[in-house]
């Protein structure tokens, strides 16, 4: 095989691997601050065992997400090594504010949020659990930026010619926010609030049906709850705004989102089919004039398709990209309904009756990961053959000075120890949620409890 | 070309990255120290107690790795790919290694067999003395020179040329350096037995340190005449190798005294005033090429643009004091002798 696909591989690995993780960090930072800070505000010592329980559970997803964030960073220099020349200049200072501001902060208070909970004041350990979640989000904010300058190159010029050319950045500002980054931002932002609900809801419908810790699960459940409901329907904004920017600066990604091939006509929009790229043809279940109507309100207008771009333009794995995008939208619309359900059920006051629906939420954890990575596939993939859209092409952005045989060793050995890694998460996963919440009884002895009464009593 | 306080814009992010580097190098040297020496303690106790001496504070020390990366990345790009596509084999292997300590410590205390510990125990040792190891590697293909040909290309075979004797005994005196810093670093979190043992090993420490690197410091003054010149020329900079030897010799006299926040104080002097030793012998290279002078790549070549370079010196300005902030607040928290209790791995 040759360099460059087995670069791609390597690279879809690693950074689809460490995916599963940052997006469980955010979305668990944000509900361990609503239940500390839940605890600080009621002194509720339930509340401060959801707290503790979340954060060990955070401990050992955000463990793997830096073990395997690292190799990310690198990975740009070991494998990319013409795209890292191109690209330094401004990509480099989004990626190196990422770890100043963001990854800095997250984990200077990382120690303090998992083993400062008897060595600082209450309020001192709240700060760093909102230092920490702040860190993550902001962590975000970086990532996308440099990968939505990928998308849409904004605020920079190119000098040089040959091995020496390269983007030279122009203006910061028009580079943080080049034309996409706030759409995809807010669009990752919320997928990952939904995939730390999703685990919430999860393991707490599982403890539902077991019959364990069941009031305080419910308790927890429903803030999940409204978090889900809230971030699903908000991804209906988000995701129409992405696909907004994406027809005015990424045509040619539009159209393979979609399948649409005709240089000019009006566009459908499948529910969901099967693209035939020989025969440039799409069979599935469609909306007639969809995707004109999503984009224009008018299902006459018509939207530029694949062909009016040359071959050598166009991304090549059509179908894929129509997948991966298809399948995203398809979990989003679940994870509505679900949440919909969810809250029509608690209305109703049968929610945790309903054994079927909590099982349902058990498993339905695994949808908004799913989900994610789709929708970072279908934007990737729908990128090519470009790796800075409309300047440079990922065919020439490799390193040349990396042999095949470097990378297939590479390769072997980052998916062994991946396989391993991911095994003994789930192993310790499941053990630290078949453990529960009971072992973290409170010690009403303890000076934090104290000291929270305390506060309450003035 | 522009300039802050009379120093131009690349040599000033030269000095960045370089101090970077030496935080990093000072902060997870102890870790890779201690963890080096994991081994050695026999009882699961001591074991414990040297795993959460680092157990709050590994991951903000590694920042400073993720830091470094960043800025080497946007302020020398040319030099950030080069070194890192030619050197593809031992920077795979280190990230290899940081992703198996970093599960090590996360994941040792999560279950209670014996079997598990132990493993993880061998797993956090070895990882820890491979990663210091593979860092003087790196550092001495640095000095060497990498085959870098005309156009950034690379020549080598890309499997073992990094493994020349030269790399190998840097190598293995980054390893005792770090052995050292780590035995000295676990004295202050330590008390009783534990506490014994390591004033032992961290005298073996000093003295691996002090065979190793005078054995390096023989080979370059014989062997490779050209990291010599900066030095020739200017006279006057021949105080810095002799700060270095007065630093190092005081660490020992420090230890012997039981001064061991002073003997560790040094110890970082040490490391961050040897990493300077390099920097002069590279200034204004950054990447010497083992084929041919004329290939070698100097700061201005590889540096990113002076607006790019300006703005990450506001960056760097902004966010240089709020990582010391916290990391200082973080250390004050965690200071003291490790006391186990039910949130320690």
């Amino acid at each position: 095989m040759d360099v460059e696909i087995l670069a791609r591989v390597q690279f879809a690995f690693t950074v689809g691997f460490h995916y599963i993780y940052p997006p469980l960090s955010i979305g668990l930072g944000l509900l361990m601050v609503v239940f500390e800070a839940t605890f600080i505000r009621t002194g509720n010592p339930e509340f401060e065992k959801l707290a503790k329980f979340w954060t060990k559970i955070f401990a050992l997803t955000f463990g793997v997400g830096v073990a395997t964030g690292i190799v990310m960073e690198f990975e740009f220099g070991t494998n990319w090594a013409t795209y890292s020349r191109y690209v330094g200049d401004v990509f480099g200072s989004a990626l190196a504010a990422e770890g100043i501001f963001a990854f800095a902060l997250e984990s200077g208070f990382l120690g303090i949020l998992l083993f400062g909970w008897n060595r600082v004041k209450p309020w001192v350990h709240m700060v760093s659990t909102i230092g920490v979640f702040f860190g993550s989000m902001f962590s975000a904010v970086w990532i996308v930026v440099a990968n939505s300058w990928q998308q849409t190159p904004a605020g920079f010029h190119v000098v040089g010619e040959g091995m020496y050319a390269r983007a030279e950045i122009t203006d910061f500002w028009a580079m943080v926010f080049n034309p996409s980054s706030v759409d995809r931002l807010t669009h990752v932002w919320l997928g990952a609030f939904l995939a730390g609900a999703f685990l919430v809801l999860s393991v707490h419908a599982y403890y539902i049906v077991r019959g364990r810790q069941v009031e305080l699960s419910k308790k927890a459940f429903k803030i999940a709850l409204v978090v889900a409901s809230v971030f699903s329907l908000g991804q209906l904004f988000t995701g129409h705004n992405s696909a907004d920017g994406v027809a005015v600066n990424q045509p040619a990604k539009l159209a393979a989102l979609e399948g649409h091939y005709p240089a000019s006509a009006p566009a459908d929009m499948y529910l969901l089919g099967w693209v035939n790229q020989e025969e440039k043809t799409v069979s599935g279940i469609k909306v007639p004039g969809g995707l004109s109507f999503l984009l224009y309100y008018d299902f006459d207008t018509p939207v530029t398709g694949l062909e009016a771009f040359a071959p050598e333009d166009r991304p090549s794995q059509v179908n894929a990209v129509f997948q991966f995008y298809h399948g995203m939208v398809a979990i989003g619309m679940t994870l509505i309904g679900l949440s919909l359900m969810g809250l029509f059920f608690w209305w109703r006051g049968t929610l945790f009756e309903k054994k079927w629906l909590m099982w349902v939420f058990v498993w339905s954890v695994l949808l908004p990961q799913l989900a994610n990575q789709m929708g970072w596939f279908a934007a990737e993939m729908g990128r090519q053959p470009w790796v800075v859209y409309g300047l440079l092409r990922t065919s020439d952005a490799f390193s040349a000075a990396v042999t095949a045989n470097q990378l297939v060793f590479s390769l072997i050995l980052f998916f062994l120890v991946y396989s391993l890694l991911f095994a003994l998460f789930i192993y310790l996963l499941n053990k630290k949620i078949q453990g529960g919440l009971e072992h973290l009884d409170h010690d009403q002895s303890h000076p934090r409890t104290q000291a929270i009464a305390q506060n309450l009593i003035n | 070309m522009e300039t802050f306080l009379g120093i131009d814009y690349p040599t000033l992010w030269f000095l960045v990255v370089g101090g970077l580097f030496s935080g990093y190098a000072i902060l997870d040297g102890f870790d890779f120290g201690a963890g080096a020496w994991h081994l050695f303690f026999r009882k699961e106790e001591e074991r414990r107690v040297a795993l959460n001496a680092v157990g709050p504070i590994w991951d903000g020390n590694e920042v400073w790795l993720v830091i470094g990366g960043g800025a080497l990345f946007a302020g020398f790009p040319v030099v950030y790919a080069t070194l890192f596509s030619a050197m593809y084999i031992p920077f795979i292997l280190f990230l290899l290694f940081i992703i198996f300590r970093a599960i090590s410590i996360e994941f040792r205390s999560k279950e209670e067999m014996a079997w598990w510990r132990k493993t993880w125990d061998i797993a956090y040792s070895v990882s820890s003395i491979m990663l210091a190891f593979l860092l003087g590697v790196v550092l001495g293909n640095l000095l060497t020179g990498i085959a870098i040909g005309p156009d950034l290309s690379y020549l080598g075979d890309g499997l073992f040329d990094f493994l020349n004797p030269y790399a190998l005994m840097v190598g293995l005196t980054t390893l005792s350096l770090f052995l050292s810093h780590g035995a000295i670093f676990l004295l202050l979190k330590t008390e009783g037995q534990m506490f014994e043992r390591l004033t032992q090993l961290a005298r073996a420490g000093m003295i691996a340190f002090m065979v190793t690197f005078g054995l390096t410091t023989l080979y370059t003054l014989l062997y490779m005449p050209h990291l010599s010149d900066f030095f020739r020329e200017h006279p006057v900079a021949f105080l810095l190798p002799l700060a270095v030897f007065l630093s190092i010799a005081n660490v020992p006299r420090l230890a012997s005294k039981r001064l061991y926040l002073r003997a560790f104080l040094f110890s970082s002097l040490t490391i961050s005033m040897l990493l300077m030793l390099v920097a002069f012998e590279l200034y204004p290279n950054l990447l010497l090429s083992s084929i041919d002078p004329q290939h070698d790549i100097d700061i201005y070549e590889a540096a990113s643009s002076q607006k790019a370079l300006g703005i990450m010196l506001t960056i760097a300005a902004i966010g240089t004091p709020l990582v010391l902030g916290y990391t200082a607040f973080v250390y004050k928290t965690f200071s003291g002798k490790v006391k186990l209790d039910e949130h320690s791995y």
